[in-house]
C-alpha cells in the first residue's frame, strides 16, 4: 500500500523554482488501479518516479507497505525496485542490443538467479504477453505493440506488487492501444498487481478503478470506482 | 548476461570501439618499439663493453705506464751482448715484450683483489707484443736506427721485413676460468684452455689472425722472448671473439707468457667480479685502498667512454623516443576516456532504464568499465603486433651504428693495447727504414666498433604492455563509469535521445 503524506517537489530551473507536486496527499491500497491523468508538465511522472523511488521529494514522505522510501540508501532503495516494482514507460526503453528475451532477462539480473532460471522466467513472461515465438528478435525487429509487450512481460518477470505505468500506449495506434490495455488489464487482475496509470486518454483512464487529475502539481481524486475487479 | 550485454554493445559501437583501441594500439606499439630500440641499444652497448671487457666482468685493474717500465724498442741479437748486426748478414729474430701501454702489476696484487670483500673472483692478464724480424740488415751508414719510432735516414742494399702479432697471457687458475678475455669469445675449432694446460705450451688462435695465417689446430705458432729466439706453441683452439672486440692474436697460459717475456710475477691487468652489482662501489673503494696507484675502470666507466652514432642512438632512444612514447599513450588514454564519456553520455536513458529496473550503480559501472577494459585489451592486442612490426622495421632498416671508445684516458679498456701496425721496413736501393716501426694502437685516439642495432620485444615489453592496455581501459572505464554512477534515474529518463 502507498500513502503519501504532504508530497511536495521542487526543482531548480535557473534561479527559478518550479514546483512540480505540491503537498500530495494519497492512499494506494494493494491491488488497485488508479489512473493519473493532467495536461502536461503538471507533475504526472513526477508523481510516478516518486512512488518508484527514482527520485525523492523535497518534502513530505511516501511511504510503500510503511516504508518511507526517502529515508532509504540508494542501494535499499535500488533493492525495492529490483524486487518490488516493474515499470512501463511510453518509449518502451529496451535495450537496443539485447533481443527480446535477453531484455525481460535484465530486470531478472538483480535478483541474482542463476542462468537458465533467468531465461526460463524470461521465456515464460514473453509467452504470457504472447510473444513466445519472438524470443531472439531485437526490438527493432518489433512493431510498436511487440515492443510494449516486451517491456511489460519485462515488468511483470520479476513477479513485483507494484507496475507504474507512465503513458503506456501514448505511442501506439488505437487498436494496439486497446490491446496493450486489455493485457494489462488482465494481468492486473490475474496478479493482483497495485497498477498506477499515467495516461492522457481518457479512454485508458475510464477503465481504471479511481482516475485522479494532477494540475499545478496537485492532486484531485475522482469518487471510488473500486468496484471493477470483483465485477470482472 | 555481462558478456552477452558487453559483446553486442562494443559490436553496434564497432567503429567507435576500433578508434579506441587503435589509439591505444599506437600508444602501446610505440611503447613497445621504443622499449625495443633502447633494449637493442642496450644489448649493442652491451655487446661492445663485453667485446672489450670480457663476459663477467665488473671492473679492471691497470698500473699506468710508467716512463722506467718503457723497455728500449731495440733489438739484442747475437748472444745478448746488443752487438749491431753487420750490414749484408741474414737475420731472423723474435722478441716478446710487455705492452706499453699498461704498467705492471704484481700478480700478488691478483690474490689480494680476490681476497677482498665482495668480490667474487680475480683474474689476472699480461698482454704482450710479439715481433718477427727477418730480412737481410741494410747499411746503417745514414745513421738511420732499426726501431720503433725512429725513421731515421735510412740505409741501403737491405731489406727486413718486421711481423708482429699480439699475445695474451690467461689467467688459468680458478678465476681464470670464469673471467678475462677469453670469456666473452666462443672456440669455433679444437678447445679452450684447462688449468692442465698452465705449463703446457699450448696455444688460443684467434680466428682472424688464423684465417690470416693459415693456422688451423694442430699447427705450430712461434712466440719469442728477450734473448730474440722463438718458441714453438701448439695451437690447441680457435677462438672467435664478438663483433667490436680488439682480441689478441695468441692466447697462452700466463706462466708461459710470463716466462718467455721476463715478466714473473707480473701482470699488467686485473679483471674482477664483484659478488653483487650492488656492491661494485664499494669493490671499487676497496681495491683503490689496497692498489693506491692503480687504475680502477669500471663498465660504466667504460660505457661513458662509448661515444658515436651509438651513443646518439641511446641518448635519442632515452629522451625523444621516450617522451614521444608517453605522449602519444598520454593521447590515446585521453582519446579513449573521451570516447568512452562520450558513449556514456549517449546511453543516459539506457542506464537510467537499468537503473529503474533495479541494477545497482557499481552494476552499471562495471558494465561500462567492462567494455572500456576490452577495448584497451584489444588496443594491448593491436599495439603488440605494431610493436613487433616496429621492431622488426628498426632491425632491418636500422644504419649499423658505431661506438667510439676512447683510449687515452688512462682506463684500462683490456684491448686498449693490442692493435698494432706491421710495417714494412724496406730496403732497397737508396731506400732505407723510411719511419719504420710500430704504430701503437693505444696511441690512437679512438678505437671504432660498428654494431647493428636490433631492437628485441621482450616479454617484459610485452608485460608491460598488457599493463599498460589494462591500465588505459580502467582509465577510459573510470572515466565513463564516473559519469554513468552519477546519473540519476529520474533525470536520466527524462533525457530526450
Amino acid at each position: 500500500m502507498y500513502k503519501l503524506t504532504g508530497v511536495t517537489k521542487q526543482y531548480q530551473k535557473g534561479h527559478h523554482t518550479v514546483a512540480a507536486l505540491q503537498g500530495v496527499d494519497l492512499v494506494i491500497d494493494d491491488g488497485e488501479w488508479l489512473a493519473i491523468q493532467g495536461p502536461t508538465g503538471h507533475g504526472k511522472t513526477t508523481l510516478l518516479e516518486l512512488l518508484g523511488g527514482l527520485d525523492r521529494a523535497t518534502a513530505g514522505r511516501v511511504e510503500l507497505d510503511g516504508t518511507d522510501l526517502g529515508a532509504l540508501r540508494e542501494s535499499q532503495v535500488t533493492r525495492v525496485r529490483a524486487q518490488s516494482i516493474g515499470f512501463i514507460f511510453q518509449t518502451f526503453n529496451l535495450i537496443p542490443t539485447l533481443s527480446a528475451q535477453e531484455n525481460v532477462e535484465a530486470a531478472l539480473v538483480p535478483l541474482r538467479l542463476g542462468t537458465a532460471a533467468r531465461r526460463g522466467q524470461a521465456a515464460q513472461a514473453l509467452e504470457t504477453v504472447g510473444l513466445g515465438d519472438r524470443l531472439q528478435h531485437l526490438p527493432t525487429e518489433l512493431s510498436g505493440g511487440q515492443q510494449q509487450r516486451v517491456a511489460i512481460a519485462r515488468a511483470l518477470v520479476k513477479d513485483p506488487t507494484v507496475i507504474l505505468a507512465d503513458e503506456p500506449t501514448g505511442n501506439l495506434d488505437e487498436d494496439t492501444r486497446d490491446e496493450i490495455i486489455g493485457l494489462l488489464e488482465k494481468l492486473w487482475r490475474e496478479h493482483e498487481l497495485t497498477l498506477v496509470l499515467v495516461t492522457h486518454d481518457s479512454s485508458v483512464a475510464r477503465r481504471a478503478q479511481r482516475v485522479g487529475l494532477m494540475k499545478n502539481g496537485r492532486l484531485s481524486i475522482r469518487p471510488d470506482t473500486r468496484a471493477r475487479r470483483s465485477d470482472a | 548476461m555481462f558478456f552477452t550485454y558487453l559483446r553486442r554493445e562494443l559490436r553496434r559501437r564497432r567503429r567507435q570501439a576500433l578508434v579506441v583501441s587503435l589509439g591505444l594500439g599506437l600508444g602501446i606499439g610505440l611503447v613497445i618499439t621504443v622499449t625495443a630500440v633502447a633494449a637493442g641499444v642496450n644489448n649493442a652497448q652491451g655487446t661492445v663493453l663485453h667485446a672489450l671487457y670480457g663476459v663477467g666482468t665488473d671492473m679492471t685493474v691497470s698500473a699506468a705506464p710508467s716512463q722506467s717500465s718503457d723497455q728500449p724498442f731495440g733489438f739484442r741479437v747475437g748472444a745478448g751482448n746488443g752487438t749491431r748486426p753487420a750490414a749484408g748478414s741474414k737475420i731472423d729474430l723474435y722478441r716478446l715484450i710487455a705492452s706499453r701501454a699498461l704498467g705492471t702489476l704484481n700478480s700478488s696484487s691478483v690474490t689480494t683483489v680476490a681476497q677482498l670483500h665482495d668480490v667474487a673472483a680475480a683474474a689476472g692478464s699480461l698482454t704482450l707484443t710479439d715481433t718477427h724480424i727477418t730480412g737481410t740488415v741494410p747499411n746503417f751508414s745514414g745513421g738511420g736506427g732499426l726501431g720503433g719510432g725512429g725513421g731515421g735516414g735510412g740505409g741501403g742494399g737491405g731489406s727486413i721485413t718486421p711481423t708482429s702479432f699480439t699475445v695474451n697471457g690467461v689467467d688459468l687458475s680458478a678465476g681464470g676460468q670464469v673471467l678475462g678475455p677469453l670469456t666473452s669469445g666462443k672456440i669455433t675449432s679444437g678447445r679452450t684452455f684447462t688449468s692442465a694446460d698452465s705449463n703446457a705450451r699450448n696455444a688460443l688462435i684467434d680466428s682472424g689472425y688464423a684465417k690470416s695465417e693459415g693456422l688451423t689446430v694442430g699447427s705450430m705458432v712461434t712466440l719469442g722472448n728477450t734473448s730474440g729466439t722463438g718458441t714453438n706453441f701448439s695451437v690447441v683452439g680457435i677462438v672467435t671473439e664478438p663483433p667490436g672486440a680488439t682480441p689478441a692474436d695468441v692466447y697462452v697460459p700466463l706462466q708461459q707468457a710470463q716466462a718467455l717475456s721476463e715478466s714473473s710475477g707480473k701482470v699488467n691487468t686485473i679483471y674482477v667480479a664483484a659478488s653483487d652489482s650492488s656492491a661494485l662501489s664499494g669493490v671499487t673503494s676497496e681495491v683503490r685502498q689496497v692498489l693506491p696507484s692503480a687504475t680502477v675502470t669500471t663498465s660504466s666507466d667504460l660505457a661513458n667512454e662509448v661515444t658515436g652514432s651509438l651513443s646518439s642512438a641511446a641518448s635519442l632512444a632515452n629522451n625523444l623516443g621516450k617522451w614521444l612514447a608517453i605522449a602519444v599513450l598520454a593521447a590515446a588514454f585521453l582519446l579513449a576516456s573521451l570516447f568512452t564519456m562520450s558513449a556514456v553520455s549517449r546511453r543516459v536513458r539506457e542506464f537510467g532504464t537499468l537503473k529503474a529496473l533495479g541494477w545497482r550503480s557499481r552494476r552499471v559501472v562495471g558494465q561500462v568499465m567492462g567494455e572500456a577494459i576490452v577495448c584497451g585489451i584489444a588496443g594491448g592486442i593491436i599495439g603488440v603486433g605494431l610493436g613487433f612490426g616496429g621492431a622488426a622495421l628498426v632491425s632491418k632498416f636500422a644504419p649499423s651504428l658505431t661506438a667510439s671508445v676512447g683510449l687515452t684516458s688512462g682506463s684500462a679498456t683490456p684491448g686498449g693495447a693490442r692493435q698494432f701496425g706491421a710495417g714494412n721496413v724496406g730496403g732497397g736501393g737508396g731506400g732505407g727504414s723510411g719511419g719504420g716501426g710500430f704504430r701503437r694502437a693505444a696511441q690512437a685516439a679512438s678505437h671504432s666498433v660498428a654494431v647493428h642495432l636490433t631492437a628485441p620485444v621482450t616479454l617484459g615489453a610485452i608485460a608491460l604492455a598488457v599493463v599498460l592496455a589494462v591500465a588505459g581501459g580502467l582509465i577510459a572505464g573510470t572515466f565513463g563509469g564516473w559519469r554513468a554512477a552519477r546519473l540519476r534515474p529520474a533525470a536520466a529518463l527524462s533525457r530526450v535521445e
